[in-house]
């Protein structure tokens, strides 16, 4: 298909999302990502019966938190797709970039060189 | 084991925030196993925090450190040589670890990081509900195994009251009617004669009635 999808984004494979942990969501961004997104099979379609519905979950917490410490919550999302779907995952890959694009960089990334020089 | 919820992060931030260099202390023991404070909660509200604080222009230091049990004397002294590094303490232990870190270590603020419920069980995950109320006299003996204490809201003990509807207690029909449970199992058990007697006066002097409690062995004291 030769599909493009922005160059920014950074892959992460795990064998399920349900292996993504809510820790592993903000030591990302404690690590100064900008945005994360998890990307899931459908839902009713888990290998493991449960797997992305933790992980959707997980990915509800961590939003809550970056909200209330105020780096926000739309910088991570829960995305469901097929694997055979390349275009979709081309698509949403894009979306999660612009809405990036909208919300500015992480303001810790900011404040990190602030604190430095 | 004792049941605890995660304090909101604003009320702990709002503790802690005049101070320079926080310790998040966590528990290995209950507040893990209701997911409350275990080391995997430390790290999230040490994450939490530090992104806070560091997206406030703040130069805060803040650590995760979690012990076996904030119980036990043994357990604390290994912080002993770190808990001087910090202007104060998040204790995510259950109020008995916090009080017991705050007797230890006299010195310095311990914060709670849990709100700490009660004695009970995981019915599934997520989902923890009461069983024991510690009354320090037990009759379950008597009871087929269902505490009457802890599963009764009016904690009678002969019961059911008159507020039992179809197995459900008055205050709120999600509750199960601790009584009703007791008599079907003792039905099932085939003992519902022992039902018919009826329980004496019990001696709430062991409850909390007769003020904080002590339990002294001598046998195995050192």
């Amino acid at each position: 298909m030769r599909l493009e999808y922005p160059t920014s984004i950074k892959i992460i494979r795990v064998p399920c999302t349900g292996k993504v942990d809510l820790l592993h969501l903000m030591r990302a961004f404690e690590m100064g990502a900008d945005g994360v997104y998890v990307v899931g099979c459908l839902e009713g379609d888990c290998h493991y019966n449960s797997g992305n519905f933790r992980a959707r979950k997980r990915v509800e917490q961590a939003s809550r938190i970056l909200d209330t410490v105020g780096i926000g919550g739309d910088r991570v999302q829960m995305v469901n797709l097929s694997s055979s779907d390349g275009p979709l995952f081309a698509r949403k890959a894009a979306e999660m970039v612009n809405r990036i694009l909208e919300a500015g960089p992480n303001p810790l990334k900011s404040a990190k060189s602030e604190e430095a020089a | 084991m004792i049941v605890a919820e995660k304090k909101p992060i604003q009320e702990i931030i709002e503790e802690i925030k005049t101070h320079d260099s926080v310790l998040i202390l966590g528990c290995n023991e209950c507040v893990t196993v209701c997911e409350a404070g275990g080391k995997k909660e430390v790290g999230v509200l040490a994450s939490a925090l530090r992104m806070y604080f560091l997206n406030k222009g703040r130069d805060m230091r803040i650590d995760e450190h979690t012990l076996e049990r904030q119980c036990d004397h043994e357990y604390l002294d290994e912080i002993r040589e770190m808990i001087d590094q910090y202007d104060g303490v998040v204790s995510l232990a259950c109020g008995v670890g916090v009080q017991f870190t705050a007797e230890k270590y006299t010195q310095k603020p311990i914060y709670p990081g849990v709100n700490t419920f009660f004695m009970g069980v995981t019915e599934s995950r997520g989902v923890w509900t009461e069983r024991c109320q510690g009354c320090g006299q037990c009759i379950l003996a008597s009871t087929g195994g269902i505490c009457p204490v802890s599963r009764c809201a009016k904690r009678i003990l002969n019961g059911p009251c008159g507020g039992s509807t179809t197995g459900n207690c008055e205050i709120n029909k999600d509750v199960a009617c601790g009584w009703q449970l007791i008599i079907d199992r003792l039905k099932a058990l085939g003992r519902l004669d022992e039902y018919e007697e009826l329980a004496p006066i019990k001696d709430w002097s062991t409850d909390r009635a007769g003020g904080p409690r002590k339990v002294v062995r001598e046998d195995v004291q050192s």
